[in-house]
């Protein structure tokens, strides 16, 4: 019998009922899937113990694929039903996959509370710049003048810069990456999953199908290599020249710090409450 | 006691233990006691960003194992038909209480009116049949925020709780019962390994057991159309399974559903049917018209959808004239009219009022004095 080598990935999909997966080829969805898993796998979790909680959108069919406690919701609203399950059951680890129209256009409310909340969720924000699943459509990180199926003259917004939204809401970690730079992916979700607080984690991502083609970027592996030569790792940008550094992704932890977590701060303001009781009886 | 405050503590006896929430008058004093409550117990209250994060939290907590609540008025429902949807899909208790207020859109703040009556109902897009109940008095308040989390439990489904403003607002002496008497049901919990379970068992006559995230069945949710074991599918064949599992588990419960009070019907030749406050200024004219010798009675739903229809057939066969008052312009005569068969519509009478008053028991006798 042929030596069939197995990976870690397999061990954590629900291989015998949901594939094949409804990605398109070169999506950077699966890439994301593994480097999250791998993270999942090296910090050695209970299974049993993690949620991941999507929304709408392609990256928000992640859930159905693999063996945790999964739970894909309505649009927008990963994080606020994120937010119910992690306050009754603070000990689990709870994963939140979303998109950029999910999470920074009808979920952008939820995003911001949560992170001013400080609620130790992890938000794994996949940045296509596009509405995938719908076929193409503007979203809030749609980049200046690019064209989208509803912005078929170039889009006259500016697009937000998700990062700097998060940590300007409070969130107490803040990565992003891409899809390229798929082991510094994993050892940023690693980090996250690690960080006593919400935690953000922007992964640039390329939609070649859609977005690409509406925007001639030359297909999949193309999008792949600008991923790799117009980002910058965080500790270079003070090193290099500022027109090196003008409109490029900065990759890299741009916010780690500690600070009072919500369900902990929860859980001692009942254990104030109750030892007044006490006294009090 | 409040209506309001014996909603927050009927909850508390039924077991809640989260409460997701967004102020709103005139349902703000649920959510004002269960903070105070709630910490001291244990339990979990978090005042939510707006009525859209409060039912998904208080889902996404259900399906971690907690016994969740909200409480909002009609801005806060319309935007939570949603979730509510979600929650009716995924089969996932949950309780959300509507202390209604004077609308369309944001009313008459906040005047009484019976207008969300439908939208408990045909809120959420797609068909998804629905528990509502409807109380008249604080004491009533108090039990039926006990049914309605009993009935979400034992149902797997989001219950509505329908609260008339004044019924919310009004102060009424009440003894709360022993909690030694109070009936509690909690959600069955699977006993098989966590390979052999269904989120949604069809062996179970449509009241599957539930197992919570964190517990070993690693179970998926979805809001598509999905299989018995919770994964989405596009197979017209499961499609209709699930539809009709959700229909069935109300349809084929109506009984344990349909609770209804009848009041001074047995010789009844005039029927009024009313719910909530309504029906208390019909019990005052009911009293008067006898006292004139005129036999009029009183059928009243608390638990308002499923409706009762078998209930409301019978009153159909058994009187001549029904009056339905209601703070609408005409909501609950619409399923009387459904119901009505020989009669003519002439005997069917609306009295309906939105402008922020209440019906008296005046306009209800002097309609009875019409018709007599």
């Amino acid at each position: 019998m042929a030596n069939i080598p197995q990976r870690i990935i397999h061990e954590y999909l629900r291989h015998d009922k949901k594939f094949p997966h409804v990605w398109c080829a070169g999506c950077s969805n699966g890439i994301v899937l593994g480097a999250i898993i791998r993270a999942i796998a090296s910090l050695n979790l209970d299974r049993d113990d993690i949620v991941m909680v999507s929304g709408i959108g392609c990256s928000s069919r992640m859930p159905v694929y693999v063996d945790f406690n999964t739970l894909h919701t309505l649009h927008g609203r990963s994080i606020a039903y994120a937010t119910g399950v992690k306050l009754h059951k603070p000990n689990l680890k709870v994963i939140v996959v979303t998109g950029d129209g999910d999470c920074t256009a009808i979920g952008g409310n939820h995003l911001i509370h949560a992170a001013r909340r400080n609620i130790d969720l992890k938000v794994i924000l996949i940045n296509n710049n596009i509405y995938g699943m719908t076929g193409g459509q503007c979203s809030p990180t749609t980049p200046h003048e690019a064209i989208a199926t509803t912005a078929p003259y170039g889009n006259i917004e500016p697009d937000f810069n998700v990062c700097n939204l998060a940590m300007g809401a409070g969130a107490s970690f803040v990565a992003r990456t891409t899809a390229f730079h798929v082991l510094e992916m994993q050892g940023i979700v690693k980090d996250a999953l690690e960080h006593p607080g919400f935690s953000l984690v922007e992964v640039v991502s390329a939609c070649p199908v859609i977005y690409g083609r509406l925007n001639k970027k030359g297909g999949a592996p193309q999008m792949m290599k600008d991923f790799r030569d117009n980002s910058v790792p965080l500790a270079a940008v003070d090193k290099l020249p500022p027109e090196k550094v003008e409109g490029k992704i900065i990759r890299g932890i741009l916010r780690r710090e500690i600070r009072p977590e919500y369900c902990a701060q929860y859980a001692s303001l009942v254990e104030r409450i109750k030892d007044k009781e006490a006294d009090n009886g | 006691m409040q209506g309001n405050e014996a909603v927050a503590y009927g909850a508390l006896d039924a077991g809640v233990n989260f409460f997701a929430g967004y102020p709103i008058t005139p349902s703000t004093e649920v959510a004002e006691i269960l903070s105070v409550e709630l910490p001291k117990r244990g339990g979990v209250f978090v005042q939510m960003e707006d009525e859209i994060a409060s039912i998904c939290a208080i889902t996404g907590a259900s399906l971690a194992g907690a016994k969740s609540l909200t409480a909002t008025s009609g801005p806060g429902f319309s935007l939570m038909q949603e979730g509510i949807g979600f929650a009716k899909i995924t089969e996932t208790p949950c309780v959300v209480v509507n202390v209604q207020r004077m609308g369309p859109s944001t009313g008459m703040p906040t005047s009484p009116a019976q207008g969300d009556i439908m939208q408990a109902k045909w809120g959420s897009h797609g068909d998804s049949p629905s528990i509502v109940l409807y109380p008249d008095s604080v004491k009533e308040s108090y039990e039926l925020t006990i049914r309605a989390v009993n009935l979400a439990e034992k149902y797997r489904t989001c219950v509505i709780l329908l609260l008339d403003e004044v019924i919310g607002h009004m102060r009424e002496a009440v003894r709360l019962p022993d909690m030694a008497n109070v009936r509690v049901i909690n959600r069955i919990k699977p006993t098989v390994p966590p390979h052999w379970y269904k989120h949604y068992d069809e062996n179970q006559k449509y009241l599957s057991p539930l197992a919570s995230y964190g517990e070993g069945y690693r179970f998926h949710v979805t809001g598509l159309t999905h299989d018995s074991h919770g994964f989405p599918t596009n197979k017209s064949s499961e499609a209709s399974e699930m539809m009709e599992r959700l229909r069935k588990k109300i349809d084929y419960n109506i009984r344990d559903l349909v609770q209804i009070e009848s009041h001074q019907m047995e010789d009844a030749k005039i029927a009024i049917f009313t719910a909530g406050i309504t029906a208390r200024a019909a019990k005052a004219a009911i009293a008067m018209a006898r006292a004139e010798g005129i036999k009029v009675g009183l059928l009243r739903p608390l638990t308002i959808w499923p409706f009762p229809d078998d209930a409301v057939r019978k009153m159909l066969r058994n009187v001549e004239t029904v009056i339905v008052p209601e703070l609408n312009q005409g909501q609950l005569i619409h399923e009387i009219q459904r119901l009505t068969k020989d009669k003519s519509d002439g005997n069917l009478i609306p009295i309906q009022r939105v402008n922020g008053q209440l019906i008296t028991p005046n306009d209800i006798l002097r309609k009875i004095k019409e018709v007599s």
